[in-house]
Parts: structure tokens; sequence; C-alpha cells
């Protein structure tokens, strides 16, 4: 490291650690009072409040379901009418897809990557800012259109022309559209952020085969969004044009085709799936071992499934379209294809079940959840298989099979462990332990409840209910079924009551934790709880997998960073070196002005095109504001 | 085993629309392929949770990570991942011959234009060499044992027809015409329900497809291909004269009488169908009366209009309606 | 130094609580408020349909006075979109267009050239629609509900109208001979009216 400043400069050198501490508070602090909270670039407190909002989102999203629960308790029940529910699925399905589940994800990234890799701060920290301003601003125009009776009631995939200008009057179908856009530029922002911290930021000696599985998922998870979000940003563009400027993308009768929409929505549709799944993988993986005492075994196996997934993810959207007639050998290659992604998640299993095996298990909630995945996600990837054969899925495709499905793939697999996540991070994040009594009851009632709500929706599919009605008339044999599964529902929705109650007091009356509660060996678990603003005092040079394995008591730190402004240490891609010292931004407010300029050009925009022109111009000035020259150099090598 | 047998006893109890409860040629070959890979599966799964739990519960002291384990356990993951690519591959060549199987036709006897649209599903049946060309809705009938050509199209959103005792789902796309053959094997009443929703109404999309012994169906086709009864009672002949005059005949057809229009459903046997409003009620007087004064409550958003009609005018109409056989 | 630490992390709490707070209130709020706002109407209740009926023309037959009811309700049949367009559906199936074409006019007048017989008022549109009018105009009293009335009189207001309304119903699918409904088409077809001309049958405000 360079040491050779002079005087002048404060670095971290050659002073006591309660000093270094004081300097580095000082230059990494936010404000405190609202704007300091407004301008804030720490990615642990934007983090945390991306993955708060997302979870009041899927607090949101499950009254919707209990609301759809009560409705199809009953046969030709009056409850709530065709239109509202057809606005409840709707809001249910995108609410949990683009606002719960891939920001979720995207937010436990953007908290535990940096530490994980042990830097000071996110790359890009105020585009952070700025991706959840967006997030939060699209979720608050999804769900204020609901209020206003102007909700998207055509399905989380919108199929034209059903979303059209002719057949869907009004706003709604745009409203859904914008709300697309809101989620896929906080994503994007997210993802590019990600993927630059953990190529170029990673601490000194973390080389590409010492990286946790959690930070590869979470990089492989950046370059699906990256790669896969320009098609639907694409397809909800051309939707708004089709329904607001009178294009033609979508109208058989002008040359248009209807099943360009498909093709796009799934190009982009399936890698979410794994969007949201490898995530979970890597959590799975992290967790794992801190519960069985001995580390992950097949690390390279587990990496390379990751990427073969995220690679074949690609390959696979048309299986949401086996019914559409399409010629005989797409459907073999896509049946193919399909069928072939249970190999990498089958190594995925086996990899942990061989950890299982050899460990000793210590019963903690996450590993109650971890092992409630493993059977969970077993069953979601059998069904997988079976929607994956196109004759099979002829029968069950748009049943309540498929609702069954991906509920058993979504909340089995990516749920979850994300539920362990939060049982295992928790400490990190609060400095508090959840409780360990409450957290068995909720595993127990989300648990069961789940499988006793979902696994009849199988037999429900094949008994011929077709999912999205509203209603089912009373000679059908559904009547008991769904009686049972409105009724298990209420266990799903009491075992989630539990976790939040839990959450919520725990985070006030938890137990100390202490920096590493779980004996843990990454490097998150090397700083206090929760972490101080510059996430490490010195920054940890890592010369295993494992850095913080038992037995090997200090963890060896660089030093030479500059206490008196934020810097952190730029390295190398493969090897990180280090490289350079590079600053890392100040608190600024303009994220947000940029932000709540952006959400009024997006809003406006569903009313006339020329919002785009008019409404350019104070995005223009507040990016201006935002990247106003501070006459400092960037980075020193 | 256990699957096998769970699925003969969920056969038992799932109605006349269920894809285990089957009586066609693609719908078997079909539940033997959900048969087959469903307890494939469920052997598969077994074998995981099994192994799950033998990991957990089996007695250790302390972890174990020393080199000879590691190997034998990357030993047995080798075997399973071969495995795994086996079970795979053998389901996607099983599926490949259950693909080839459904569409072994042998030409097509008869051929059925099936033209869906929010939310109902009109029938145009082919001219044949004893019968005109006539159109149904919401009911279907088709020979036993006969291939039968349905040509889909939708004529404003997606849907999709699915009859699960009898075929697997296609959808229908507008601009798009896709082909289906369907074979029943056994005479009876099955229930087919569109499967892509389509808005407002998706749920109350359903039509009953009659299977019938040949001369069964032949009668039926002269009688569908015959126009309109002349009513027979005077209220009933008042019925007509008020459907004539009120907005009625803007969209429906009456063969044989002035009503010409094509947006509704032709309604010219329409007392012979089983079933009103797309599956909706069973086909009453006072079903029809129902339905004719206030159809946005009994299915709201559809596509009739409500029609200002005296009480009086609504006895003759649904009388009249129901001489319609 | 622990406690420090703590008390900047406390602050940032407070802060993470704040928001998060705020958006669940905001996220609750809507809920509840969308919960109890009335959905889309598929048939008016009669009380309505019977205020409705309730116009007073001019003595000319051109303008008057919508009923208070219209007025009360916020004047939905010009400005929901869920209106119009089921007068957009109307106008198909009650053949308006076989003497009113795609509203370009044929053995009836035309509503796109900026220029209305009786007005471009709702109460004329609907009293023309009810009652009908002179030279060939029927009387739809008896074969289309108050409210169908109003729905339909709306949805021809909008394709005459200067300006479109945001709520206006969008193109349809298959080519038609005139803009789209939310592209201010009688603007662009704007037309010599015909003579002589009452104040009142101008050109659409």
């Amino acid at each position: 490291m360079t040491r050779d400043q002079g005087a002048r400069v404060p670095l971290d050198v050659d002073i006591s650690d309660a000093e270094l501490e004081r300097q580095l508070k000082e230059t990494w602090s936010s404000k405190p009072g609202l704007w300091g909270a407004i301008s804030t670039v720490d990615h642990k407190v934007v983090a945390g409040r991306y993955i708060a909002t997302a979870f009041v989102f899927l607090i949101l999203g499950g009254l919707l379901a209990m609301a759809m629960r009560l409705q199809l308790s009953q046969p030709e029940a009056r409850f709530i009418n065709p239109d509202r529910y057809n606005q409840i699925f709707t809001m249910h399905g995108s609410t949990m897809m683009f606002l719960f589940a891939v920001p979720v994800m995207e937010a436990m990234a953007a908290y535990l990557v940096p530490l994980m890799v042990g830097t000071r701060n996110i790359a890009f920290p105020r585009l952070n800012a700025f991706s959840y301003w967006i997030f939060l601003f699209g979720g608050i125009l999804l769900w204020v259109a609901f209020a206003l009776d102007t909700a998207p009631d055509v399905g989380w995939f919108a199929y034209v022309p059903l979303a059209g200008p002719q057949y869907a009057p009004g706003k709604r179908a745009d409203l859904w559209a914008q709300m697309i856009t809101f989620t896929e530029v906080a994503a994007l922002a997210v993802a590019v952020e990600i993927a630059v911290t953990v190529f170029k930021q990673r601490a000194p000696g973390m080389s590409l085969d010492r990286i946790p599985v959690l930070v590869w998922a979470m990089l492989v998870m950046s370059f699906l969004v990256i790669m896969a979000m320009p098609a639907i940003m694409f397809s909800s563009t051309t939707l708004i044009l089709d329904r607001l400027v009178g294009t033609h993308f979508y109208n058989p009768a002008e040359g248009g085709d209807a099943l360009l929409w498909q093709h796009l929505f799934w190009f982009f549709g399936h890698p979410e799936v794994y969007i949201i799944f490898l995530p979970a993988v890597g959590m799975v993986s992290t967790i794992l071992p801190a519960f069985v005492g001995r580390p992950l075994f097949g690390y390279m196996l587990l990496v390379m499934a990751l990427i073969t997934t995220g690679v074949l993810s690609f390959g696979l959207w048309v299986h949401h379209m086996f019914t559409v007639g399409l010629p005989r050998v797409g459907e073999s290659f896509f049946t193919a294809s399909s069928m072939s992604i249970a190999v990498p998640a089958g190594i995925q299993i086996f990899c942990w079940l061989a950890t299982l095996w050899a460990g000793k298990p210590v019963y903690k909630t996450p590993l109650l959840f971890i092992l409630g995945f493993i059977v969970t996600f077993v069953m979601g990837g059998m069904t997988g298989v079976m929607v994956a054969s196109v004759p099979f899925d002829t029968q069950v495709h748009d049943t309540y099979f498929v609702v069954a499905h991906f509920h058993y793939v979504l909340i089995g697999g990516a749920v979850f462990p994300l539920i362990a996540a939060v049982y295992y991070w928790f400490p990190k994040m609060t400095g508090r332990m959840m409780s360990e009594r409450l957290g068995r009851w909720s595993f127990w009632l989300i648990f069961c409840g789940f499988h006793l709500t979902f696994f009849p929706m199988h037999i429900l599919g094949l008994w011929g209910m077709p999912r999205r009605i509203y209603t089912y008339q009373p000679e059908l044999p559904w009547t008991s079924l769904n009686l049972f599964v409105s009724l298990s529902a209420l266990v799903l929705a009491g075992g989630f009551l539990v976790f939040f109650v839990n959450a919520i007091r725990s985070r006030r009356n938890g137990l100390p934790a202490g920096s590493n509660p779980w004996g843990a060996a990454t490097l998150e678990w090397a700083t206090s709880s929760p972490p101080p603003p510059y996430n490490f005092r010195r920054i940890p040079v890592v010369s295993s997998l494992d850095p913080l394995t038992p037995g090997e008591n200090e963890l060896p730190v660089v030093a030479g960073l500059r206490t008196d402004r934020r810097e952190l240490l730029v390295t190398s891609v493969v090897e990180a070196l280090p490289q350079a010292r590079e600053s890392s931004t100040t608190d600024s407010v303009w994220p947000f002005w940029a932000a709540v300029a952006t959400s009024v050009m997006l809003v406006w925009s569903i009313f006339t095109p020329w919002a785009v022109v008019w409404g350019s111009i104070p995005v223009a000035i507040t990016l201006i504001g935002w990247f106003w020259p501070k006459g400092s150099p960037e980075d020193e090598s | 085993m256990f699957s096998a047998s769970l699925l003969v006893f969920l056969t038992g109890c799932s109605g006349n629309q269920s894809a285990l409860n089957t009586h066609g040629h693609s719908a078997d070959a079909l539940r033997d392929l959900i048969i087959l890979i469903t307890v494939v599966c469920t052997v598969v799964w077994l074998m995981v949770v099994g192994f799950l739990l033998w990991a957990l519960a089996r007695r250790r002291e302390v972890p174990r990570r020393d080199s000879d384990t590691e190997r034998k356990m990357a030993l047995s993951i080798r075997l399973a991942i071969a495995a795994t690519i086996l079970t795979v591959a053998g389901l996607t060549i099983a599926s490949f011959y259950t693909t080839r199987d459904l569409n072994s036709s042998n030409g097509a006897s008869l051929t059925v234009r099936v033209k869906a649209q929010q939310w109902w599903w009109q029938f145009a049946y082919q001219a044949s060499d004893q019968e005109p060309p006539f159109l149904t809705a919401n009911e279907l009938h088709i020979p036993v044992n006969k291939d039968v050509r349905l040509e889909l199209e939708a004529l404003d959103v997606i849907h999709s027809l699915w009859i699960p005792s009898l075929a697997g789902k296609l959808d229908m796309i507008p601009g798009r015409k896709n082909i289906i053959t369907i074979r029943a094997t056994r005479p009876g009443i099955y229930r087919g329900q569109c499967a892509e929703f389509c808005g407002l109404q998706h749920s109350h999309m359903a039509f009953v497809v009659v299977v019938e012994e040949g001369a069964a169906y032949q009668r039926w086709v002269a009688a569908q291909a015959a126009p309109a009864v002349e009513p027979a009672m005077a209220e009933a002949s008042a019925g007509k004269a008020v459907f004539m005059s009120k907005p009625c005949a803007a969209c429906h057809t009456i063969r044989g009488t002035s009503a010409t229009g094509t947006s509704g459903p032709d309604l010219t046997h329409v007392a012979s169908r089983r079933t009103i409003g797309a599956g909706l009620l069973e086909t009453t007087r006072g079903s029809l009366a129902a339905w004719i004064a206030d159809p946005q409550t009994l299915k709201p958003g559809n596509n009739m209009p409500l029609v200002p009609l005296t009480s009086d005018e609504l006895r003759q109409i649904s009388a009249y309606m129901e001489e319609l056989k | 130094m622990r406690v420090q630490s703590a008390g900047a992390m406390g602050n940032k709490m407070s802060a993470r609580i704040w928001f998060g707070g705020a958006a669940a209130g905001l996220a609750a709020l809507a809920a509840v408020v969308g919960w109890m706002r009335e959905p889309r109407q598929y048939r008016a209740s009669p009380p309505l349909t019977a205020a409705l009926d309730q116009l007073r023309l001019m003595p000319n037959a051109i303008s008057g006075t919508p009923p208070e009811v219209y007025f009360a309700l916020g004047k939905p049949y010009e400005t929901t979109a869920f209106d119009l367009s089921q007068g957009k559906r109307l106008y198909s199936w009650f053949g308006c267009s076989a003497c009113h074409g795609e509203g370009t006019g044929g053995k009836g007048p035309s509503f796109i050239d900026g220029w209305w017989l009786y007005g471009p008022s709702m109460v004329s549109i609907v009293a023309s629609i009810r009652d009908g009018r002179p030279h060939g105009m029927p009387a739809f009293r008896n074969r289309m509900t108050t409210d169908e009335i109003w729905q339909l009189a709306g949805y021809i207001k909008s394709l005459g109208a200067y300006t479109a309304s945001v709520t206006a119903t969008a193109r349809n699918d298959e080519k038609t001979g005139r803009p789209a409904e939310n592209r201010a088409p009688a603007a662009l077809l704007f037309n010599q009216g015909p003579e002589p001309l009452h104040p009142d049958q101008g050109p659409t405000p």
C-alpha cells in the first residue's frame, strides 16, 4: 500500500483503534435529522429501508392472497366482484414479483455483499440511494392506483390483446407497465452496483476462488438482471406506445403479433425466477455451514451450478408458452432445455445434503427453514420437471397445478431461505438476536400451513380448475378442497404473523448478539453488530475461503487509507490485488430529487407522450446537481 | 405404488372436467404420462427426503472433514448427478413419445370451427352431404371414436380451449389459427372451460362436449341444421314479435326469421342446449327469463346489454325461447 | 466507542423506522381506500337511472340542463374510461354505425366534423338517442336502458371533442377510417358547418 502521502493527510496508520474509529465515524456518518436520512448513501441504511419496504409489500401482497382465498372458499361466492378480483390477483402477482421478491433479494445483496467482500461501501452509493427511491415511488404508484380503483386487472404478465388498447380501457394497464419501468430501473441500478462491487472492491487476497457462495450468487443474479431486464423494458414501453400513441407492435390486424409480447415477457420472466432463486441458493450455501460445524461441501461445483443455471435460464422461456401451438421442433428443444435445468439444481441439492451428512446439525431456526426449503423446493423441482414436458403441460398449464408449482418454487425455494437469512443476519443488522421460541413457532406454522395450502392445489389443477377464476360453480368437485385450502392459508398467514411479531419485538428487546453469534466464517461477522458506518475499522486481508474459521484468531488487515475523506480500496478482478485508493461519494440529496424528477416524468408519460420531452428537463437538472464536480481527485494509485 | 393408488382415488371423485378421469384418445395418453412422471418424481423426492432424514438422524460425534470422507462424498455426488441426468433424459424421451402418439391421427372425419370470444364459444359445423352448415354455442356434439378436427380461432383476446377429460389445452390466439384433433372413446357429457385469462368473466366461459353414438349424433345434426320452429303457443308468438322489434335481433340470429345479428350466440335451437350463458345456468324457462331480465347481475360485465322489457314482454320472450328446441 | 456507535446506529434506526412506518402507513391507507371505493358498475341502480332520466331541454331542443344527480356523480359518463368504453361497445351493438359510420357519418350526420345539429352538450345527445330526432333518427327509449344511453352519449361526445380526454378510449385493433378517439379528431377534421347555424350548434369547445 502507498504510505507516502506526507504528514498532512491523515491516514489510518500509527493511530490507536479508538482514535481511528472516531475519525472514521466522523467521515462516514450521515447527518442526523430528516435531510440526513434522505441524503444518506450508506449501503446498510439504504438496503435496510429496501428490505423493510419489500417486506411491507410482502404483507400487502399476502393480504390480497387472503382476500382471494376468502372469495374462493365457496362456490359462486360474492364477497368480491369479478372486477375487483381481477385487480387483486394482478396486484398480488405484480406486488410479489416486482415489489417484493426481486427487490428484497437485491436489497439483501446491497446489504451483505459489501460486508462480505470487506469494503466500506457499495460501488456507486448515490445510484443505490436513487434506486431505493425509484423502487419506493414505483410501489406507491401501483398501490395508489389500487386505491383509486385503477389497479391493473390483466394479470401480472399482462398478455395482449387483453392488455392492449382495445380490450383494457382506462389507465390500468398503463399503470402496470409503468410500474414495471420503475422496478426495472431500480433493479438495473442495484445489479450494476453489485457487479462492480464484487469485481473491483473485494478485500485484498479475496481471489475469485475465495469469494463466498452468496456473493457469487448475487453476482450471477446481477448479470441475469442486466441481461433480462432490457427485454421487459422493451415490452412494457411498446405496450404503452401501443396504448397511448397508437403503434401496432402487438396488433395482428396491422401486422403486429400477440405472441411477440409473450416471447419478450418470458425472455425476461423466466430468468426472473432465477433472479429470485439464485440469491436463495447463495443464502442456503452460506448459512448451512454455520449450523453443521463444517465448511460447505463442493464449493466449486456449487459456483459452477450457479453459473450454469444462470446461462441456461435464458434458454427456457418458451416453456411458459407450451400451449400456444408452437412448431414441434421448438417444443422438443424447450422441453429438453427445461428438463436440463434440473441437473444444476440437483447438484446444488446434493452438495447441501452432503454437507448436512458430514456435519453435525444444530437445530436453530435458520437451519429449520433450510431443511424446510430442501423438502419443499425439491417438490417444486419435481413439479417443474412435470410442467417442462410439453404433453404434460397441456393438461396443467394455466391451472391450479401451476399455481401450486410456482408457489412451491418461489415460497419453498426463495422465501424459506429468505426467512432463514433474516433470522441469520438479523443479529448483524440490528445487534440483537431474534427469539428462538417464536422462530420455531413461525417455522412450523409456515411449513405446515404452506404445504396444507398449496399441496391440494396440485390436485385441484388435475381436477380441471383453471387459475385466475374468481369463482366456480357448485356442481364442480372443487368446493371442499378449496375450503380446506382457504382455511390452511390462515395457518400460513399466522406463521408469517409470528415471524413479523418476532422481528419487531426482537429489534428492541432481543438479546444482544455480539459480533459473531453463530461462529460463522465469512467477513461480515468480522465487524461489530450492527456494523459501523465505515463497515470495517481496517480493511481485512483474506487468505482462505473461510477467513473467520475458528482457531485462526486475528484477521490480518491492510492500512493506508485516509480517514478524513471516504476512501475505499480498489483491487484487481481475478486475484484481488490492491490497485488504487478510490474515494467513495459523500451523502447527497440529489439522488432523491433525481428520483422525484424521474418519477414525475414516468407517471406523466402515462398520460401524454410529451411528458418524455418536458419531463426530461428536471431530470437533467437533478443529474447535473448530482454529478457536479467537486474538484478533488477521485482515486490515487 | 402409494402415489399410484392415490391417483386412482383422486380419479374417482374428480368429475367430468378432469385430467385424471379421461375418456379421450389423447387425454388417456396424457394421463398415463402424468402417472408415469408423477410416480418417478415421487420416488425421487422420497429418496431425497429419506437421505435428508438419514443425514440428520445418524449419530456422530464431530463434523467430519477428513480427506477420505470428502473423496467418498465427491464420488457419491458424481453418481447422483449421473442418476439425475439419466432420469431427466428418460422423462424427456417419454415426453417425446407421448407427443408423437398424440399426433397419430388418421384423417379427421369431421371439422368444426371453434371461435372463442369474450365470454362464450361458437361452434361452426360445416355443410355435410345431407345438411347445410349451422352454428351453435357453448355446446359441442361429436361422434364417439371419430377423430374430430377443431380449428381454433379467437375473435378478441387470447382464449384457450381445454376439455381435460378428452385432450390437453390449446390456446386460441387472435391472428392465428390453431388446430387440435380430439377423439372421445366413450359417450358421455364432458365439460370444458377457457384456460387462458381472458378478462372479467373468464370464470364463466365454459361449454359442454356431448359425445354420442353415430346415430344419435346424426339426429342431433339434422335437428340443428333445420331452421327454427314456428312458435305454437300464442304467448310464444307474441314473444317472437317482441324479439324482432327489440334490439335482440340486432345481435342474435334465429334462422328462418328476420333476426340475423352475429355478435351474440345463434339462438335457433337455444332451448336444445343444456346450458345458457356459457355454462352458467341450466336451460329452463325460469333461467332464460332471469338471464334476459338481468344478464349483468348473473354474469357481471358480459356483453349482453340489459334491454328494457315489461314483465309481459319478458314472459313472452322466454316462452318463445323455450320453444326453440 | 461502542456507546457512540450504538448511538449513531440508533439514529439510523429511527430514520429507518420513520421510513418504514411511512411506507407501511401509505400502503395500508391505499389498501383500505381501495377496498372502500366503488368498483366498476355493470348495472346502475334503478333510482339512479330514474333520476338520470329527468332532463330539462331548451325549447329549441338544443342543449339544456342535465339532472342534478349527474353532477353529484361527478359526470362519470364523460370522464371515466370504463363508461366511455362501454359506450363504444354499445355503439356497435345497437347498430349506430349503420347510419353514422365509424362516427364519420353516412345516412346520418358525422360526429367528428366539429358541428352538432343539436349542439354538443350531453343533454342534447342523450335526448337525441332517447327520443329520436326528425329526418330518420329513431328513438332508443324502449331499446336501451337510461344508463346505456348516457354511456353511449358520452362516447359520441368524446368522438367529436376538440381536445381528447385522457380517459378517451384508444384505437381499435382493426383499421378505422378516422383517428382514434384519443387523438382529438374534431380539430383535425374541422369542416365548414351547414347554414344557417344556431350559435349552440357550433364547434365543440
